[in-house]
């Protein structure tokens, strides 16, 4: 099976500075990895830059349908949360319970805690579909019910075939294949 | 997804002060009496070309809602991963923007026709020019949204970019050159898209 997602070679620089240069990198079915480094090393441009959001300036990325869960909400903030998620996602259910966002539905996405906002772009991923997942820094703010349900949720996907590629300084629960970018 | 944008674009631009243009449109034209006093062979006479600055005055009270926010939320970023061109999201967001400023700004125009003493004729004239204007200076206020997003001071900004690419909508429309008016209203239309598209992803760095 081929690789959802690849780099080649991939050099990315931004606002002048060097960020990474020559990365390769795979990402199999039923793979995760862990992106690790110190703030300001790239972790987050890696992120973009796999979603397509960014582009390298030398090298070739290659990605299969996916999924992004970063610090932006993307959520209309006077809807209900269930209105709001199920303008992504028909199945936004199963993000919503997979998450324990479920009694949380009809209250407007503005009145929502810093840890429920990260639960419920964690839970647009969850219900996208996607094969690929894009984790940048799923830990912020989530309290350690949200840590939990994420690990299980991650084990359940990646178990299905899936792969998940996470920007973290912290530890995540599971196997995850580290990768370290410098400072 | 694209029908789902439009709505979502329409429910928040109705929810968020739709009126405000419309608003801004009546007193910039109410103001008018107040400045050259209360002839109204005079007033009717400048009826047309007031109608037209206070339309291109008012399409700039929106711009800053348009794309601003949507960036800085991540909500453009998301329908991209959701396999949307840049160019297809603009478009959608200028329908929707047309559609609530638009119409809105044609019905405005009969009490700002009365305002003026405008008469029947006249006033049809211009809501035709209007109706084939405004699509154009929609999709202008989109581009320009577009490529303020983000800049410091960008609603000043946004005025000194819309107003003077909206100068030949005015002039088109104020003179009556219907063929021209809609010439120079396609080719903003056509061309925003492209225009802000680029813009946005040149605002990913």
């Amino acid at each position: 099976m081929s690789a959802f997602l690849r780099f080649d070679g991939v050099t990315l620089r931004r606002g002048g500075k060097l960020l990474f240069e020559g990365l390769d990198l795979e990402l199999s079915p039923g793979k995760r990895l862990q992106l690790i480094g110190p703030n300001g090393s790239g972790k987050s441009s890696l992120i973009r830059l796999a979603a397509g959001l960014l582009s390298a300036e030398r090298g070739l990325v290659k990605r299969s349908p996916l999924a992004l869960a970063d610090d932006l909400l993307a959520l209309d903030v006077d809807l209900p949360l269930g209105r709001a998620l199920r303008f992504w996602s028909k199945s936004a259910d199963r993000g919503l319970d997979a998450f324990g966002l479920t009694i949380l539905a009809d209250v407007p996405v503005r009145l929502l805690s810093s840890g429920q906002r990260k639960r419920a772009t964690l839970a647009r991923v969850v219900s996208s579909g996607a094969p690929l997942w894009l984790l940048d820094e799923p830990l912020n703010a989530l309290d350690d019910d949200g840590a939990g349900r994420l690990a299980s949720i991650v084990d359940d996907h990646v178990a299905a075939g899936g792969a998940v590629l996470a920007a973290s300084h912290q530890a995540l629960a599971g196997e995850w294949r580290r990768m370290e970018l410098g400072a | 997804m694209i029908g789902a944008l439009i709505g979502r674009e329409i429910r928040r631009a109705s929810t968020g002060l739709a009126w405000l243009p419309v608003a801004f449109f009546l007193l910039v034209v109410a103001l008018m009496p107040f400045a050259v006093g209360p002839d109204a062979r005079l007033l009717s006479r400048i009826g047309g070309g007031t109608l037209w600055v206070a339309a291109l005055t008012a399409a700039l009270l929106p711009v800053e809602r348009l794309i601003e926010p949507d960036r800085a939320d991540g909500f453009l970023d998301q329908l991209s991963l959701h396999g949307l061109a840049e160019e297809t999201i603009i478009a959608a967001k200028i329908a929707a923007h047309w559609l609530t400023f638009g119409p809105l700004l044609l019905i405005a125009a009969l009490p700002a026709a009365a305002l003026l003493a405008m008469d029947g004729s006249s006033l049809v004239r211009v809501e035709i020019a209007l109706a084939i204007g405004t699509p154009g200076l929609a999709a202008l206020a989109v581009a320009i949204a577009a490529v303020t997003a983000g800049l410091p001071r960008a609603s000043s900004l946004a005025g000194l970019l819309l107003l003077p690419l909206a100068v030949p909508l005015l002039i088109f429309g104020a003179a009556n050159a219907l063929l021209l008016e809609a010439a120079f209203s396609l080719l903003l239309t056509a061309g925003a898209p492209f225009v802000a598209g680029a813009a946005i992803r040149a605002s990913r760095t």
